[in-house]
């Protein structure tokens, strides 16, 4: 079957892609720069049989898409800075119940209502730590109309295989660029369901079995009737106060991310393979990276660019084995230093670490770059 | 022998309960067994959704699909389940700080729509889980631990709330009137669109004690004495009706259904 192309921007494939993932179920709240997502999910859901709701405010649009995910609806959600501060919570719940939902979040200017129409990376640390207690993460960036479509399917397929909330973390250059996009025939595309219980089977909620991580779970209204809350519970998926019992499952819930990085940790390297210094940038800016290394190399500099695809859980070891070849990393962000510090803690002084950033609104230009990689030279 | 109702209705390993002595909310949870039994509906297909206080540790105990969700949050989250799977009986189990407080915007924005959810409030007028806070429905004058001079707030109506906000199903009862409060949770439930059903209880661990209101044989006397169906105050004389509070059912009327209207949406597009 011939490939669709479209000229899409980045919120628009991604309602594309999460219609390709399966979503069958959108609620949120509209709020600039994503609202594209929820106007194209209205538009859209219904003619597939699908649901969209717009929610009264930013909890609600989690904790609905949270509520239609547990009958077995793949859920979505978008927001941007504001939103998603008020979505913490229920971040929170997702990962706690182990309830799959994908949380988009298209990056404007921060803090507050900030910059509404402008870009920002600035929340690259609350997608790891905006929820209270610890807990597991999964959190991807986009650098392209074409990755977001790609990245939003993964999103969802990652949210289903290890059920934990997974947050798309895209920017408002790439949410608001039109770029030529090829769309695959389904057929092409990998799609990954929850694994649910046989009927008849007995069925423990939140039980594991030999090796494994992940429960099984079933669709209210299925036949299981089971219990969900974001209170500790033991494997029947009932509350319990032991502290024993909530080691054990917090170190599972742990476990679902730190005993898959390898499944779960992508990234791209352009130009590293002889290269003396490194960029490190992603999302939105990783292309002014792009841009700035062509320029360096053409004036015969050595320097490469990792990006990482998958932010959290963070690419340490890819990270720390770079810092040892290179003489200096500089991480270009849109904000005042985030990844920059878990670019120096991985990188553990092995080489000089430097940041590059604003956080005024503007996109990072090469020039701009460039300019702060040669006072690093 | 375990009463037949328990046996089918609640997951008697989960009892007892974690409610303190002379709480009105078992009596208002059994009452929801009550209805779901008469109502002949398929255990499978009920689900009971929750937020954070007393009366929401209810689900934990009934034996249906049960969401124990975020503070305030339960009808957010009953409205994603309810959306996506029409098919389910939704019932939402909220106290009064949780429904109407934290939870208020849900709770108006769910009655606007009309979505077929059944809503019911275990309204004790205080904060018990916390340990008796004063709540949007203490009323004025009364203590709770954050209002020790007496609470200077005008508390909230809930049920004419709901009513305010677009719910087509309204009723108010108390701990104390079961074959009457048997009878509303039956009808909201069978409703088709947003109902509530706001349940007075008595805590008399915490708003009582702070308040003096005796034991809970007094508190349930209260009740008794204090309230009665409006359609009875309509008959009796202006000095009879002095000092009581009126319950009963105040709404109940037809409107388009939320899901239901979505469903048309989806048929629509398929021609």
């Amino acid at each position: 079957m011939a490939k669709k192309v479209k000229f899409l921007q980045g919120n628009e494939a991604c309602v594309e892609g999460a219609l390709m993932a399966g979503m069958t179920f959108y609620s949120g709240y509209p709020i600039t720069p994503s609202t594209e997502i929820a106007e194209l999910s209205a538009e859209k859901l219904p003619r597939i049989g699908g649901k969209f709701i717009q929610m009264e405010d930013e909890i609600a649009g989690i904790a609905a898409a949270i509520g239609a995910s547990l009958t077995g609806a793949k859920a979505m959600t978008a927001t941007s800075g504001p939103g998603f501060s008020l979505k913490q919570e229920n971040i929170g719940y997702a990962a706690l119940a182990e309830v799959p939902v994908v949380i988009v979040n298209v990056q404007r200017g921060g803090p507050s209502t900030g910059l509404p129409t402008a870009p920002g990376q600035g929340d690259l640390m609350q997608a790891m730590w905006g929820t209270h207690g610890d807990h597991p993460v999964i959190c991807l960036t986009p650098d392209s109309v074409k990755e977001t479509f790609d990245l939003t399917i993964r999103a969802f397929n990652l949210a289903e295989k290890y059920r934990t909330p997974v947050i798309l973390l895209t920017d408002e250059i790439t949410g608001h660029m039109r770029e030529k996009i090829e769309i695959p025939d389904a057929s092409e595309i990998e799609v990954y369901n929850r694994i649910k219980p046989n009927q008849g089977d007995e069925y423990k909620a939140y039980k594991v079995y030999d090796g494994d991580l992940v429960p099984k779970m079933a669709d209210f209204g299925s036949g299981f009737r089971y219990h969900v809350t974001g209170l500790m519970h033991d494997e029947t998926g009932f509350p319990s106060n032991s502290t024993k019992n909530a080691g054990v499952l917090m170190n599972r819930l742990m476990a679902k991310i730190e005993d898959n990085l390898d499944d779960l940790i992508t990234y791209e390297e352009v130009e590293v393979a002889d290269a003396e210094y490194l960029i490190v940038s992603y999302g939105g800016t990783a292309r002014t990276a792009k841009a700035a290394i062509k320029t360096l190399r053409n004036e015969g500099i050595k320097v490469g660019l990792f990006r990482p695809i998958t932010v959290w859980p963070f690419p340490e070891k890819q990270v720390a084995e770079l810092s040892k070849k290179v003489k200096n990393i500089l991480v270009a962000e849109l904000n005042y230093g985030q990844m920059v510090r878990e670019v120096e803690r991985v990188v553990k002084g092995n080489c000089d670490v430097r940041h590059c950033g604003k956080a005024n609104g503007e996109v990072l230009t090469p020039e701009e770059l460039i300019r702060a990689f040669k006072e690093v030279l | 022998m375990n009463h037949p109702l328990a046996e089918g209705f609640f997951r008697m390993e989960k009892l007892p309960h974690i409610w303190c002595p002379g709480c009105g909310h078992g009596i208002i949870m059994a009452s929801i067994a009550r209805a779901i039994d008469k109502l002949g509906l398929d255990k499978d297909k009920v689900c009971i959704v929750s937020g954070i206080g007393c009366s929401s540790r209810a689900p934990g105990y009934m034996d249906f699909n049960t969401l124990h969700t975020t503070h305030g949050r339960a009808l957010a989250f009953a409205t994603g389940v309810k959306l996506a799977n029409p098919e389910l009986e939704v019932i939402v189990i909220a106290g009064d700080g949780d429904l109407s407080a934290i939870g208020g915007n849900h709770l108006i924005h769910a009655a606007r729509r009309n979505i077929g959810l059944t809503t019911i409030c275990f309204n004790n007028n205080i904060y018990g889980m916390t340990g008796g806070q004063y709540s949007p429905t203490t009323p004025t004058s009364e203590k709770g631990t954050t209002a020790p001079y007496g609470n200077i707030d005008k508390p909230f109506d809930i049920t004419q709330l709901a009513i305010g906000a677009g719910a087509t199903y309204a009723a108010k009862t108390t701990a104390y009137h079961v074959p009457q409060m048997d009878k509303l949770m039956e009808a909201a439930i069978a409703h088709k669109g947003f109902s509530l059903v706001e349940a007075i209880s008595i805590c008399p661990t915490y708003y009582g004690r702070k308040n003096k209101k005796g034991s809970a044989v007094d508190m349930m006397n209260f009740l008794k004495d204090s309230f009665i169906d409006h359609k009875v105050a309509e008959k009796l004389p202006p000095e009879k009706k002095e000092g009581k509070f009126l319950i009963g059912e105040f709404l109940n009327k037809v409107e388009p259904e939320y899901t239901e209207q979505y469903d048309k949406i989806i048929a629509q597009l398929k021609k």
